[in-house]
This record gives C-alpha cells, structure tokens and sequence, in this order.
C-alpha cells in the first residue's frame, strides 16, 4: 500500500469536514477499500474512517420504513432487522462470510456499487431511499452503472431507508471463490405492485427487470414469468459464466424467490 | 505516525503506527505475536482471524488505527491461565483437526466466536460458518468434528464417516 494518514471523526459535520483534504477518501469496513489498497488501485492521501460516527450506526422503524445507519454492518442487519424485514436480514446474512459482515458496512456497499454486490438490489428492489449528508436520493436515480453512483465528491451515506414489502425473498446464485453473487436476484412484492432488481449479471450494474415487474404485478407467481426472456445483450461475459448463462438464470433466480416470497 | 492504544489479550498496548498499518502486521511485526497468520492477504482464506471486541474479524483486512480502545483477541490468548489447551484448542488436537496447522489458529478464532452465538450448532451450520476460513489439508471433515466436540455433542456419528 502507498502510505496515508487516517482520521477517525466521530460526527458526520467533521467527517465531512476532513474529507474537504486533497485526495481523500472515506473509509466505511473497508472490505473492498483495503484490498482495493493493497493492490494500489488506489492512492488516497488520507482515510477518513466512518466507523466511529455514532450518528450513522444502527437501525430504527420510521413509519412503515426501516432506516438503517450507513455505518451498520452486514451482522448487525442480520439479526436486528430479521423481525420486521426478514428478506433484507437474509440478504444481508449471505454476504461475505462471518468475518467479513462484522466489518462490512451497507453504506459502503451502496457507496462502491460493485456491478455484483448484494445491497444495490435490495435498495432497488424494495425503492429505497439514499440518506446523504446534503439530499435524498431515490435507489432508481442513484446507481448509475458499474462502481458508479450519484454521489458527489465527498458526499457520504449516512443511512439507507427501506419501505418494507409485504413479502420479499433474495435469490443468489453464488460465485463460489468470492462469494459474490454470480446472479442475484431480489423481489420485493408491495401492495402496489412488484419490483425485481437484478445484481451480478450486468456491465450497467444492478438493473430492475421491467417486464418481470409488469407480469408479477399481475400474478405473483413463478408461472407468471412464462415466456419471458432476458436479452443476453449488456450481460457480463468472464470465465465465471457467459452473457447467455447469466440471462438464463436471471429468468431461474426470479422464479425461485417469487416462490419463496409466496 | 498515530498512537494507538488497544488491550490485547488483556494487556494493555500503546505503540505509535503508520495509518496503513494493518491490524496483523501491528500484532506479527510490532509485538510478535506471530500466532496470527497471514495466508492470502486478500481477506479470502481466514488464517489472520483475531477477535476484536468479541466478534471474529480478518486483521489483514481492518487497519491497526480501527482498533483504537479495542479488546483484541488473539490465538496466544486463548489456552487456559494454566497454559493448558482450552477446550476448542484440545479438540482440534484430540480429533486431528489440523496438519500442517497453518489455518489453525484463524480455524479456532472463528469456531470459537460461532460457538458464543450458537451454543450447540449443527453440522451444517459449522460447515456454513468456516465458509471464511480455508483449509487446505485436512478436507474440513475433522475440523467440523473438533467444533462439534468441543460444543459438547457426540461426534461418534460423524467419526464413522
């Protein structure tokens, strides 16, 4: 690693403050930033550590929305909030392993928006909204393609708030050496309609599934995806798995949580 | 250069650290407690495995900084105060849980934090947690039956396979 400096600020105002420095860069559990690190992907003059923002640490109900704290890691999630969003609980206790959700946090999750990251879909499936420390942002108008999002420099996630679905259900279809989803596939089903987000299979990142949406809504069931296709076109091609494969089982991982959500 | 301040293995430890020092070098190359092992430093293979205020976590992926006021755990604080093996340590010898031993001390880190949350886990669930700690001469199958030993269950089951 290049040498830096890390600052440990314990309010969003300082964090905010220390990231005004040339070059520097927030640091949530660092699961990604630290080995990003090592193979000098990166060259920050100074980390700022989020970890011990008190403020963005936790999660609370807020009406009939779930707010947790951007500074929250994966194990946490996945036992406090088992009880009143049991599909995001599960997500969250699928990434990684154990080691790696005591340090991991959703907001730098969200921040990074790895193309095969778990959260992305949850955010987007269940039309969350992105807590900042300047705005609000809708999950649809954040994740703005591979390790792109609508953040501004030095913008931090201070907290992600979730409507909770009357049934959900997240689908993955491990990569067995990095535990990232090769396909994952979160439905989130509201009384207004289903909404499908899709992790793991596009060069634009997490995606919704439209027409998915369209047929769910009407019938929530797997049968209702009858005749429905995913164009491999856009779809990531590595030595993991082609573009066809992944389309094949975005179509397979939507029906397997549709039937677990029902 | 940062001073941090930490409790390891229940003795408190001040050194002054570079902000990109990680929390395994600071514990192998500063106090030599060279028990924790570094494997992959990709935060893939669980050698590295220490305790960080209770919760199993892998010091090649957090800075020694992050653990400022922390109660660190690591291999060398874990025999009983007689020097003895505790109770994972002596099952991992009793039920040939390790060869070459490199994995070892991440091995005993994660099983012991699965076995404060769950008690009496299942094969299945073992199997699940060490998803994080890589293993590669014994196969896993004796490593499971330690756990499950040292959980107090009968392994004589699983010692048939």
């Amino acid at each position: 690693m290049y040498a830096f400096d890390i600052e440990r600020p314990t309010t969003v105002a300082d964090a905010v403050e220390a990231l005004k420095a040339d070059e520097a860069q927030p640091l949530g559990g660092g699961q990604t930033l630290i080995p990003t690190l090592k193979a000098r992907l990166a060259a920050p003059s100074k980390l700022v550590s989020l970890g011990n923002v008190k403020e963005m640490q936790g999660i609370s109900i807020d009406g009939d929305t779930l707010r947790i704290g951007g500074a929250t890691i994966h194990a946490t999630v996945a036992t406090e909030a088992r009880s009143r969003y049991p599909g995001l609980a599960r997500l969250a206790s699928k990434i990684g392993d154990p080691a790696v959700r005591n340090r991991g946090t959703i907001g730098g999750s969200i921040a990074n928006n790895d193309p095969a990251a778990c959260y992305p879909a949850a955010a987007l499936a269940s039309g969350a909204t992105i807590i900042t420390n300047t705005r609000q942002v809708a999950a649809d108008d954040f994740f703005l393609g591979m390790f792109e999002t609508a953040l501004d420099e030095g913008e931090i996630v201070t907290a992600v708030s979730f409507p909770i679905p009357e049934a959900s259900n997240y689908q993955k279809f491990v990569q067995p050496a990095s535990r990232f989803p090769l396909v994952g596939v979160f439905v989130a089903k509201f009384a207004d309609g289903v909404r499908v987000a899709v992790t793991g299979a596009s060069e634009g990142g997490v995606f919704r599934w439209t027409e998915a949406e369209q047929a769910l809504s009407g019938t929530f069931a797997p049968d209702a995806l009858d005749g429905l296709n995913v164009s491999e076109d856009g779809m990531i091609n590595d030595l993991h798995g082609d573009g066809e494969y992944r389309a094949h089982l975005i179509k397979i991982m939507t029906g397997r949580a549709v039937k677990a959500a029902s | 250069m940062t001073k941090v301040t930490m409790t390891i293995n229940g003795k408190s430890v001040s050194r002054d650290v570079e902000g990109q020092t990680l929390l395994v070098s600071f514990l192998r190359d500063d106090l030599h407690l060279t028990g924790t092992h570094v494997g992959c430093d990709t935060s893939q293979c669980g050698a590295c495995t220490v305790h960080v205020d209770g919760k199993s976590v892998k010091s090649c992926t957090m800075f020694a900084v992050e653990a400022e006021g922390a109660e660190v755990k690591t291999i060398e604080g874990m025999a009983n105060a007689d020097g003895s093996l505790n109770v994972m340590q002596q099952a991992f010898q009793d039920h040939h849980g390790l060869q070459c031993g490199y994995c070892t001390p991440g091995m005993v880190m994660s099983a012991t934090a699965l076995l404060k949350d769950n008690p009496k886990p299942t094969e299945a669930e073992v199997r699940k947690h060490l998803e994080g700690n890589i293993c590669r001469c014994t196969g896993y199958h004796n490593i499971v039956k330690a756990i499950l030993a040292a959980s107090g269950q009968d392994v004589s089951a699983i010692a048939a396979e």
